[in-house]
């Protein structure tokens, strides 16, 4: 175990209760793509090439826009319920 | 208040158990490595982590592509019946048309290449299949759209085809006597490459319709009036 | 301790962070956010448990392979199906959470 074991380690803890922490969903969501990037380092770490590179193009990149794109759609829905309930009284 | 206490017992319990299931953890009885490391002379390709995924528990793998084959089949149930209206995320922008012309060929080749790696070093349908996705999700991102999809049973061939042809090699092989999925040495190295290309496909196939089959469509009004009156 | 022993370490941390984020949002966003924490925490108990100083180790390793195809699969139906509720009755969140 090296000094940069320690340090991803503590890193990767670090992003995932930022990812389940924070007020705000989009940076909650930003956050796990910040851990799916770690996650692709522990990989490497762990002498498994073939997961770092599924990792970095699923974990980190497809789940990312999955999550953002469901992101926008709420939003976007919410305005459009929230205008739909004022004009309704 | 009670939720986060009861939450916090919860989670405490489970680390707990998983801490002392692995500080009394038990001495592996089998040497995985050496074993595979044995067999890898007539698995047919290089790389010990294809071969398992590919040869030695290809059982798994086409039971995961199943797996996948049924989520897509959810969303298609739950999707709107009202047809694909035009994409909501047009971003009608010169530069980003502009860059991705220049990375798609980029990222198809990035692709093919993790296909033909898979079998000598790490690489192999998965990656491939995913890299092949993210290239459907940009163009679809930048509006371009896919027409090649628009017509339903090209999409539903293309999700088939993967577990089709797993499937048909593995019945080859038992009909000629082996058991299920036991290939022949001297064919292994090509059938493994032809079986993930397939493979490929329908994984990409379905990670992309995944994306597609999300219900945005009808709201496109709504958005395109928020987006006036804001600039106004 | 070997690295391997380390990120299984870091592997239960993770687990207990996701199961205890899942127990403790309501929103279903954030819920599917803490579940696929937990789920990358028992791929690296896993594979960090399986290489514990015996180096690399395939069998692991491609278990663990499909196992994020099939957690990106489950996400992605997930959200469709969240979508779908969000759509069918305007909230993020089930109606006995709410």
């Amino acid at each position: 175990m090296t000094w940069f074991d320690l340090l991803l380690g503590l890193t990767l803890c670090l992003t995932a209760v930022l990812a389940l922490s924070s007020r705000e969903l989009f940076r909650a969501i930003v956050m796990f793509i910040v851990f799916g990037l770690l996650m692709a380092l522990v990989w490497v770490r762990l002498e498994a090439p073939d997961i770092a590179l599924a990792e970095a193009a699923i974990g980190a990149g497809l789940t990312g826009v999955l999550l953002l794109d469901t992101l926008g759609y709420l939003r976007r829905r919410f305005a459009v319920v929230s205008e739909e309930k004022g004009e309704r009284p | 208040m009670s939720r986060k206490l009861l939450a916090a017992l919860l989670s405490l319990t489970v680390t707990l158990a998983l801490s002392l299931a692995l500080i009394d953890r038990p001495l592996p009885t089998e040497d995985l490595p050496a074993r595979v490391g044995q067999a890898m002379q007539s698995s047919g390709v290089a790389h010990p982590v294809t071969a398992v995924l590919l040869n030695f528990r290809s059982y798994d793998t086409l039971l995961e592509v199943g797996v996948l084959l049924i989520a897509v089949v959810v969303a298609l149930a739950l999707r709107e019946a009202q047809p694909d209206g035009p994409d909501r995320m047009g971003l009608d922008n010169p530069l980003l048309r502009a860059i991705t012309a220049w990375l798609m060929p980029l990222m198809l080749m990035v692709s093919g290449y993790l296909l033909w790696a898979g079998s000598t070093r790490p690489g192999g349908a998965f990656q491939a299949g995913a890299v092949l996705a993210a290239c459907g999700v940009l163009l679809r991102l930048c509006g371009t759209g896919l027409s090649w999809l628009e017509q339903p049973w090209r999409l539903r061939a293309g999700l088939a085809l993967g577990p089709l042809v797993f499937l048909a090699a593995g019945t080859a092989t038992m009909l000629a006597g082996a058991s299920f999925l036991a290939y022949p040495e001297p064919l292994a190295g090509s059938l493994i490459l032809f079986i993930e290309l397939n493979l490929m496909v329908s994984i990409a196939l379905a990670l992309i319709s995944l994306f597609r089959l999300a219900p945005p469509q009808s709201d496109s009004p709504h958005f395109a009036d928020r987006r006036r009156s804001r600039r106004e | 301790m070997s690295s391997a022993l380390f990120y299984a370490w870091v592997g239960v941390v993770l687990c207990g962070l996701g199961l205890f984020g899942f127990i403790l949002h309501r929103h279903l966003m954030r819920r599917l956010l803490a579940f696929n924490i937990m789920g990358s925490g028992s791929f690296m108990i896993l594979v960090g448990l399986a290489q514990d100083g015996r180096g690399a180790d395939p069998v692991p390793q491609a278990l663990v392979l499909t196992g994020i195809v099939v957690a990106v699969a489950s996400t992605a139906l997930a959200l469709v199906i969240l979508r779908r509720w969000y759509r069918v009755s305007g909230e993020s969140r089930l109606p006995e959470d709410v």
